[in-house]
C-alpha cells in the first residue's frame, strides 16, 4: 500500500519542471520554435479536483519583465532554505540549465541577455489563456486569488481599482484574499467588496473595536467538487496595520491568529471537508511555521513575498504552493481527493511568456478598455535608462537607487529613504522610461515624499527596527518586506544580530564621516503610514528628476555591507 | 437581563482590579520582584494556563489580551517592560462559568506578557508572550 507520503514524495517526483533548455537561443525567434504553448500549458490531469492559484499581480495588466532577486537571505532555521536560494545556487538545486526558460523565468543571473532572447512576461490576456486551457481540461477548477490585486499602477490608482476589479472578474475567480486593497481605504474596499461575485476570505480579518470576525469577510468557503468538499480558508496580510497606514482602515485588526486558524480548520473538518486549502497573504516562512503549528491543512496557496518555486515545498504534511508576482506565473494543482483526504498532487508553476502564450482576445479587449481613457499618459515618455532597472533583493535593487537620487535631488536632502517593499516590473537596458513605468514602481495611495529632520540616533533606530521586521529568526516577527532602502548614507548590517546589534558603520557618504548620533539630519522618503504627511507625490519627483536627466544611468551600490548570512 | 457583548464585557471586567501605582524604572528584574511578592517565592509550572496576544502589536496603545485560566481562582497579569509591570489581577469565583478573560493594555516597547494564575490548590502556573512593539512601515 502506498502511504499519504508517498504520494506526496511521487507528487513532488512527478511535479513539472520545464524541460526544454534554450541554451544557445539568443534570439526570440529562436526561443519562441523552443517554447511552445502546449509546452507550457502540458499537464497529465491528475485525481479530481483542480486549484488554480494566482498571487499579487499588483495590477500588471500587461506584459512586462520582471528580474527574480539575487540576494534573499533566510535567518534562523530557514538559513539556506528556499526560497532564500537565488541565481546559479538556485537553477543547480533545482537542476535547471544556465540559459533555460526556466532560468530566467525562476532565477537572476544575465537577466538582460535573456530577456532580450525571451521577452516579456505576464499579461493578464495570457494568464486568461491559461485559465481558459485549465478549465478545458477541469470544467470545476477552483480559481483563487492571493491578494495584491487592486494596486500597483497608473490605471488601477485613477480608478481606485476599479479596472483590476473589472477584468478579474471576467476570470471569474472563486475565492480571494487581501494586503494592499486595504489601501484603498476602508469605505472603497467595503464597496467592492460588498458588490464582488465570488468569496472575500480572511479568517484573521476582525473588527478592531471589538475583536471578533466580520461579516464582510468570512472566514472560509466550502466548494463541493467530483463529490468531495474542499474548504478554502483566507488568510490575508497579518501586519497590515503595522506596514501600511492603520488610519486608512481603522475598523479592522488582523495578525496571523493562528489558534482561529486551527478552530476553522476543525470547524470545516467537522462540517464534513475532504481537503484543506489555505489561500494566503501570509508570506512564505510564515506559512511553513503555520503549517507546522496548524494540523491539517492539506495545501496553502503562499502569496505576499513573491517567491516562485517549480516545486511545492512539504511542511509536515501540508503543501506550500508560492506562485511567484506580477502575473508572471499561474500555479496550477491537481489533487486526489477521496476517503475523506487528500491522497496526492500533481503540481506545476506555469510561467506566462508573453510571447508564446497566445492572449486571450476577448481580455485583451477589456484590458485596453480600461487602458484607454489614460493612453496618452500612460505612454509619454519621460526617459531612457542606460542600464537595468530592477528592485527586488534584500538591500538594494537599481530602480530604488533612482528613486532615492530623485528624492536626495529634487527635495535637496542629505539622507533618502524608500520603503522595501517588493513589487514592481523591470526595465532593460536601454528602455524608454514611460509615465507607466514610474507608477509601475511607485504608485500607492500615500505616496507623499516627506522631507524632515532625523538625528543620528533616530535614524539607526529606524534602520534597526525595519531590519528586524526582515531579519528576526522567528517568521511570525517577519513582515514580509525587505529591508529599507537607503541614499546619501552607507551602514554595515550584521543580519545574524538581535535586533540593536544589527546596524554599525553608519556613514553620511556626502562627507564620508560617520553618522553623529546627536546631529540632525535633513531626510527624505516616502510611503510614511503617518496620517497628514505632506509633500509632493512620489511619481512626480521621480518623473521631474528623469526628465532633467534624460537618460538615466544609476551607479552600482556599494554602501551596504552585508555580513553574518 | 438581556446579556448584550457589552454587559458580557462588563460582567467578565467586574473582577478586574487595576493595580500598581507611582512610576519606577522599568526593568524584567520589576516585574519578577512584583511576581516572587506574589507567590511568595514558590515554584510557577506550566499547564492549561494559556495567554494570547499579537505576534505584533497593531497599536502598542491597546494590545488585546486573552487569558484562559481552567481551574484557577486568581490570574494577574504583568508587562516586564512598562514603568510599572503590573497590570491587572483577575479573581475567579465559584460561579464563573468559564476562567477566561480578556482586555486592554498599553505597551511602552517590545516586551513579555507574563501571567500568572493562583490554581484552587495553592500552587501557581506561569504563561508568557512576546509582544512587539514596532514603527512600522515597508510591508512588501
Amino acid at each position: 500500500m502506498i502511504s499519504r507520503r508517498d504520494f506526496l514524495q511521487v507528487g513532488m517526483a512527478a511535479s513539472a519542471l520545464l524541460g526544454a533548455s534554450g541554451v544557445g537561443n539568443w534570439s526570440r525567434l529562436a526561443a519562441q520554435q523552443a517554447l511552445t504553448q502546449e509546452q507550457l500549458l502540458e499537464f497529465d490531469t491528475f485525481g479530481n479536483v483542480s486549484l488554480i492559484h494566482v498571487t499579487d499581480i499588483h495590477a500588471q495588466l500587461k506584459p512586462i519583465y520582471f528580474r527574480e532577486p539575487s540576494v534573499n537571505m533566510g535567518v534562523g532555521d530557514n538559513k539556506g532554505a528556499v526560497p532564500h536560494v537565488t541565481g546559479a545556487e538556485f537553477r543547480k538545486l533545482y537542476g535547471i540549465a544556465d540559459g533555460s526558460p526556466s532560468h530566467y523565468a525562476l532565477s537572476s543571473g544575465d537577466f538582460s541577455a535573456l530577456a532580450q532572447a525571451y521577452g516579456r512576461v505576464g499579461g493578464l490576456d495570457r494568464v486568461a489563456t491559461v485559465i481558459k486551457a485549465i478549465r478545458a481540461d477541469r470544467p470545476d477548477a477552483i480559481l483563487l486569488d492571493g491578494g495584491d490585486t487592486w494596486h500597483g499602477s497608473y490605471t488601477c490608482y485613477h480608478t481606485k481599482g476599479q479596472d483590476m476589479v473589472n477584468v478579474m472578474n471576467a476570470l471569474q475567480p472563486d475565492a480571494m484574499t487581501f494586503h494592499w486593497e486595504f489601501t484603498l481605504g476602508s469605505d472603497r474596499v467595503a464597496e467592492i467588496v460588498e458588490a464582488l461575485p465570488f468569496a472575500a476570505l480572511g479568517q484573521n480579518i476582525f473588527d478592531a473595536e471589538w475583536d471578533e470576525p466580520t461579516e464582510l469577510f468570512p472566514p472560509y468557503k466550502m466548494f463541493e467538487r467530483a463529490g468531495t468538499k474542499i474548504a478554502v480558508i483566507g488568510q490575508a496580510f497579518p501586519y497590515m496595520p503595522i506596514a501600511n497606514p492603520r488610519w486608512m482602515f481603522p475598523e479592522y485588526a488582523f495578525g496571523i491568529r493562528d489558534e482561529n486558524m486551527q478552530a476553522m480548520v476543525d470547524e470545516v473538518r467537522s462540517q464534513g471537508a475532504d481537503c484543506v486549502v489555505v489561500l494566503s497573504h501570509n508570506g512564505f516562512d510564515v506559512d511553513k511555521k503555520m503549517a507546522t503549528v496548524v494540523s491539517g491543512i492539506d495545501v496553502i496557496l503562499s502569496g505576499h513575498t513573491h517567491d516562485a518555486l517549480p516545486e511545492p515545498v512539504l511542511a509536515g504534511e501540508t503543501i506550500i504552493v508560492p506562485s511567484g508576482s506580477n502575473g508572471k506565473f499561474v500555479s496550477r494543482v491537481d489533487l486526489d481527493v477521496r476517503d475523506g483526504r487528500m491522497m496526492g498532487y500533481r503540481h506545476k508553476l506555469i510561467p506566462i511568456f508573453a510571447d508564446v502564450i497566445e492572449p486571450d482576445p476577448e481580455m485583451a479587449a477589456l484590458i485596453d478598455a480600461q487602458r484607454a481613457p489614460f493612453e496618452a499618459q500612460l505612454t509619454e515618455v519621460i526617459g531612457q535608462t542606460e542600464g537595468l532597472l530592477y528592485r527586488r533583493g534584500n538591500f538594494n535593487g537599481t530602480w530604488d537607487d533612482l528613486i532615492c537620487d530623485a528624492l536626495l535631488s529634487e527635495r535637496d536632502a542629505e539622507i533618502a529613504l524608500s520603503p522595501g517593499v517588493r513589487w514592481g516590473p523591470s526595465l532593460l537596458p536601454g528602455q524608454d522610461i514611460t509615465r507607466e513605468d514610474i507608477w509601475n514602481v511607485t504608485s500607492m495611495s500615500y505616496g507623499e515624499a516627506y522631507r524632515t529632520e532625523m538625528t543620528g540616533e533616530f535614524l539607526k533606530v529606524v534602520l534597526e527596527d525595519v531590519a528586524d521586521n526582515i531579519f528576526n529568526p522567528d517568521p511570525y516577527y517577519q513582515q514580509g518586506g525587505d529591508m529599507v532602502r537607503t541614499g546619501g548614507i552607507g551602514y554595515r548590517i550584521d543580519v545574524s544580530k538581535p535586533q540593536g546589534d544589527r546596524i554599525s558603520d553608519l556613514t553620511l557618504l556626502r562627507s564620508g564621516e560617520a553618522i553623529d548620533p546627536n546631529r540632525s539630519y535633513v531626510v527624505a522618503g516616502w510611503a510614511s503610514v503617518n496620517e497628514g504627511t505632506e509633500g509632493p507625490q512620489i511619481w512626480d519627483v521621480v518623473e521631474s528628476h528623469i526628465a532633467k536627466q534624460g537618460t538615466v544611468s544609476v551607479q552600482p551600490n556599494t554602501s551596504v555591507e552585508v555580513v553574518g548570512a | 437581563m438581556e446579556l448584550t457583548r457589552r454587559n458580557v464585557m462588563l460582567l467578565g471586567s467586574a473582577a478586574l482590579a487595576a493595580t500598581g501605582l507611582g512610576a519606577l524604572p522599568a526593568s524584567a528584574s520589576l516585574a519578577e520582584d512584583e511576581i516572587a511578592k506574589l507567590t511568595g517565592g514558590a515554584e510557577t509550572g506550566a499547564g492549561d494556563l494559556k495567554i494570547t496576544a499579537p505576534e505584533i502589536a497593531e497599536n502598542g496603545n491597546t494590545v488585546p489580551i486573552d487569558v484562559s485560566a481552567p481551574g484557577a481562582v486568581m490570574v494577574a497579569l504583568f508587562a516586564d517592560g512598562n514603568p510599572t509591570p503590573a497590570v491587572a489581577t483577575i479573581k475567579f469565583g465559584p460561579l464563573n462559568p468559564s476562567h477566561e478573560a480578556s482586555t486592554r493594555i498599553r505597551l511602552a516597547e517590545t516586551q513579555n506578557v507574563i501571567a500568572i494564575a493562583q490554581m484552587e490548590d495553592g500552587s501557581f502556573q506561569r504563561a508568557s508572550a512576546e509582544v512587539k512593539v514596532t514603527i512600522g512601515g515597508c510591508g512588501g
